[in-house]
C-alpha cells in the first residue's frame, strides 16, 4: 500500500524503491555519457585537454614564475595529479548542483526517487576521470615515476572524492531548487575550494599549527593521498585521510537529509 | 463491496501564487528598493513553502471557498474524498485550473498535499505527458530504454517487451535514428508505445490522448479498453467528452478544487456541460482582467443587422463582435471555433485566413467577424474564441472564451422537414437525379 499525506521532520532514504530503480539510474548515467560530446569536434579528448591545459599554465605560473616547491617531484605531474582528481570533483559538484533545476520537466511529470538526479552526475563523471587518468599514466611513464603499493588504496581514495561530491552535490541541488543565487555561487565556491586544496601547492607549504584545520577540507587528505599514492611525494597521509573520511560521510549524511527534506516540494517550485 | 483500491481523504492542496510587488516611484526609491530586495525576497522565498498552522488548517470554517484566494495563496483542491472499486475506469472532467491536474499530480506522487491523505493499493503508473525524459540525441532504442525506466520498469521487464514495444509505435525502420530527427506523429507514437506496455494495477492518465493524429488516437483508446478489461484501474483527466463517454464508467467532475458530482458519465457530462451554458450565454464580459499582455474584454453574438442575439436561423450570418484591450505591443492573432456541445470542433476561422491582422497599438480595439450562415443542425453550439500571441504555427494561448454558447433553430424557408441532431450536423442539399430504365 501506498499511503500519501503530508510529511513532516525526518525522512529517511528508502532503500528498496532505491534498488527497484537502479536501472533508471543507470540508463541515466548512459545518457549524460553519451550525450556530453555529441556534435563536438573533439569529443572525449575535452577530459584531457581541461585538466592538463590548466596544468600547463600552473606550471608556468606557480611551478616556474612563483618557484613553489613540490615535494621534490616535477611541478607538471605534482599539479596534474591533483588537476585529474579536482576537475573530476569541480564538475561533479557543477552539474550535480545545477541538476534538479535543469530536470524540471522530469520532476513535474513523473514520480521517481529524486535523489537519482544529483546522483547520476557523480557516477558519469567516472568516465572523463578514467580518460584524464590515462594521460596522467602516460606521463608517469615519461617521468619514470613508480607507484608505490600504496597505488592499492586508489578505490579507496577514489570512493571518498565520490562521496564528497554527492554530497555536496545534494546539498547544492537542494539548496539550488529554491534559492536559485546557487547556481551563480557554485563557481566561486569551486574557485576558492580548490585554492584550499593543495592542487598549485603542496599541503606540506601549510604551516603546522594550521593543518588540523586545514585538512578539514576532505579533498585534502583525498588529494595528498592521490599523490603519496602514484608519485610517493610525502608518507601516506593516513591521519588526513582519516579525517576526510569522517568528514566526507558526514557531508555525504548531511546531503542526503537535507535533500530528503525539502525533496517533496521540488515539483511545486520548479 | 470489495475493498478499494484508491481511497481519497478530505485531500486538500494550497499554492502560493505570485505576490505583488510595490515598484519605487522616484530614483530614491528606486535605489533603496534594490539594495533592500535581497532581504524581501529571501523572505518572500522562505515563504514559497510554508504554510503556517493558520493558513493550512484545511477545515477552518473561517476560510473562503476552494479556488478563491485568500491573500497570496489559492486552495488547488479542497476537502475532496472519493473511493475508487478495483477495475473501475473514472473520468475527470471540470475546466481549466478546476483541480484535475493537481489531483494526478498528488495521487501520482509527484507533489504532496497540503493536508488529507490518500492510500492506493496497488503499483500506480502515470502518464501525464507523453514521452517524459526524451533526450533529442538518442536514438529510438535507447529513449524506449530510458523512459521506460522512467516511468518505472526495470530493464529486464523492457527487454522483455521490446518487441511488442517496437510493433506498437510501427517506427522499426527508424529505431536507430536520434529522435530529433522524428516527425512528430512518429514521437509520440513511440512515446506512447513505451507507456501502453506498462503494467500497473493503477494507471493515471492526463489529457495525453489530445496528442497524435486520429488513427493513433484510435489505437491508445483501444489500448485502454483493453487495459479496463483486464480489470485495471484507470484514472483519465480529459476535456474530450466523446472520449470519456465511451471509456469511462463513472465521471467526477471537479470544480473549483471540489467535488461537484460524482456519478454515471452521461448524467454528469450532460450536467458539466450544461453549467458552462448557463452561466454565460451567448455574451463574455470580462470582469477581473486577466494578468496577460492582452485580452479579451467582451463577446456579443449579433445578426447582420446589428441585433444582439442568442439564436440563429440556420442559414443566418452570426456576426461576432469582440472588444479586446492590448496592454503592451506584442504580436496577436485571433481566432473563432464552433464546436459541437461535447466540443468536437466544427469550424474553425483564424484571423489569419484573411487579409486583415490585429493592431499593434495599445488600447482598446474592436473586432468585427461575419461568419458565413453555418448550415448547421438545429441545436445547441459552443463558439470559442481564442487570443493568442504569435503567428502561424508558433503561437502561445493568452485568453481563451469557451463558455459562449448560441442555439440554431430551423429555417423552415430553406428545409420543411423535421431536422434530427441523430441525422447529422450539417445541412447542405444533394442533387438527385432519378431516372427510368428501360
Amino acid at each position: 500500500m501506498i499511503r500519501i499525506r503530508k510529511k513532516s521532520g525526518f525522512q529517511l532514504l528508502n532503500l528498496r524503491e532505491l534498488l527497484h530503480y537502479r536501472d533508471l539510474l543507470a540508463f541515466l548515467v548512459i545518457r549524460d555519457i553519451k550525450v556530453k560530446y555529441k556534435q563536438t569536434v573533439l569529443g572525449g579528448l575535452w577530459a584531457i585537454i581541461q585538466p592538463f591545459f590548466m596544468m600547463v599554465v600552473f606550471t608556468l605560473f606557480f611551478g616556474k614564475l612563483a618557484q613553489i616547491p613540490s615535494d621534490g617531484i616535477p611541478y607538471p605531474i605534482f599539479n596534474y595529479t591533483a588537476m585529474v582528481a579536482w576537475t573530476y570533483f569541480a564538475t561533479a559538484i557543477n552539474t550535480s548542483g545545477n541538476s534538479i533545476v535543469g530536470s524540471g520537466s522530469l520532476i513535474s511529470k513523473v514520480y521517481f526517487p529524486r535523489i537519482i538526479i544529483p546522483l547520476t552526475p557523480v557516477l558519469a563523471g567516472l568516465l572523463d576521470f578514467a580518460i584524464a587518468f590515462l594521460v596522467l599514466i602516460a606521463m608517469m611513464l615519461y617521468f619514470g615515476i613508480h607507484p608505490s603499493l600504496m597505488a592499492l588504496t586508489l578505490p579507496l581514495l577514489i570512493l571518498l572524492m565520490m562521496l564528497t561530491a554527492a554530497g555536496v552535490g545534494l546539498v547544492l541541488a537542494a539548496l539550488n531548487a529554491k534559492y536559485r543565487d546557487v547556481r551563480y555561487t557554485i563557481p566561486f565556491l569551486v574557485q576558492f575550494w580548490m585554492f584550499a586544496t593543495p592542487i598549485v601547492y603542496p599541503a606540506s607549504m601549510v604551516p603546522e599549527r594550521f593543518r588540523l584545520i586545514y585538512a578539514l577540507n576532505p579533498m585534502t587528505g583525498i588529494i595528498e593521498g592521490f599523490r603519496s599514492a602514484l608519485l610517493g611525494t610525502i608518507a601516506f597521509p593516513w591521519t588526513m585521510l582519516a579525517m576526510s573520511t569522517v568528514i566526507a560521510v558526514v557531508v555525504f549524511l548531511c546531503g542526503v537529509i537535507y535533500f530528503k527534506q525539502v525533496e517533496r516540494y521540488f515539483a511545486d517550485i520548479i | 463491496m470489495a475493498e478499494p483500491i484508491i481511497t481519497v481523504e478530505n485531500l486538500s492542496k494550497k499554492y502560493r501564487i505570485g505576490m505583488r510587488e510595490l515598484k519605487g516611484r522616484t530614483f530614491r526609491e528606486t535605489v533603496v528598493d534594490t539594495l533592500a530586495a535581497p532581504v524581501r525576497n529571501l523572505r518572500r522565498l522562505r515563504r514559497l513553502t510554508r504554510f503556517d498552522d493558520r493558513e493550512s488548517r484545511g477545515a477552518d470554517d473561517s476560510l473562503p471557498a476552494a479556488g478563491s484566494p485568500t491573500g497570496d495563496t489559492i486552495w488547488a483542491l479542497k476537502d475532496v474524498s472519493f473511493t475508487v472499486q478495483p477495475g473501475e475506469v473514472v473520468g475527470i472532467i471540470g475546466r481549466n485550473g478546476a483541480g484535475k491536474s493537481t489531483l494526478l499530480k498528488i495521487l501520482s506522487r509527484i507533489t504532496e498535499p497540503t493536508s488529507g491523505e490518500v492510500r492506493l493499493y496497488g503499483r500506480v503508473s502515470s502518464l501525464l505527458e507523453v514521452g517524459t525524459g526524451f533526450h533529442p540525441e538518442l536514438t529510438g532504442r535507447e529513449n524506449i530504454y530510458l523512459n521506460g525506466t522512467i516511468l518505472g520498469m526495470r530493464k529486464a521487464e523492457i527487454d522483455r517487451k521490446f518487441d511488442e514495444i517496437v510493433a506498437f509505435s510501427e517506427i522499426e525502420k527508424f529505431l536507430d535514428t536520434p529522435v530529433k530527427r522524428y516527425s512528430s506523429g512518429m514521437y509520440v507514437r513511440l512515446a506512447f508505445a513505451v507507456a501502453a506496455h506498462l503494467e500497473p494495477e493503477i494507471l493515471l492518465i492526463d489529457e495525453v490522448l489530445a496528442v497524435g493524429d486520429a488513427e493513433f488516437q484510435k489505437k491508445c483508446l483501444g489500448k485502454m479498453n483493453t487495459l479496463s478489461h483486464r480489470g485495471r484501474t484507470v484514472l483519465f483527466v480529459s476535456h474530450n467528452m466523446a472520449a470519456i463517454s465511451q471509456l469511462c464508467s463513472r465521471v467526477i467532475h471537479i470544480s473549483d478544487g471540489s467535488i461537484a458530482q460524482d456519478g454515471l458519465p452521461e448524467a454528469v457530462i450532460h450536467a458539466y456541460l450544461g453549467t458552462g451554458m448557463q452561466s454565460a450565454g451567448s455574451s463574455y464580459h470580462c470582469l477581473d482582467k486577466p494578468d496577460t499582455s492582452a485580452w479579451v474584454q467582451s463577446v456579443e453574438l449579433k445578426d447582420i443587422d446589428g441585433r444582439t442575439k442568442d439564436s440563429f436561423l440556420m442559414s443566418e450570418c452570426i456576426v461576432v463582435e469582440s472588444t479586446i484591450f492590448i496592454k503592451s505591443r506584442i504580436s496577436l492573432s485571433l481566432s473563432i471555433q464552433i464546436k459541437e456541445q461535447n466540443n468536437s470542433p466544427l469550424y474553425h476561422f483564424p484571423i489569419g485566413d484573411s487579409p486583415q491582422s490585429l493592431p499593434a497599438a495599445t488600447g482598446m480595439h474592436r473586432v468585427c467577424t461575419r461568419i458565413p450562415p453555418p448550415n448547421l443542425y438545429p441545436g445547441t453550439y459552443i463558439m470559442k474564441i481564442a487570443l493568442s500571441e504569435g503567428i502561424g504555427d508558433h503561437f502561445e494561448h493568452l485568453h481563451v472564451i469557451d463558455t459562449i454558447s448560441f442555439d440554431i433553430t430551423p429555417d423552415y424557408s430553406t428545409c420543411s422537414r423535421q431536422l434530427s441532431r441523430h441525422a447529422g450536423v450539417i445541412y447542405a442539399r444533394a442533387q438527385w437525379n432519378v431516372d427510368d430504365l428501360p
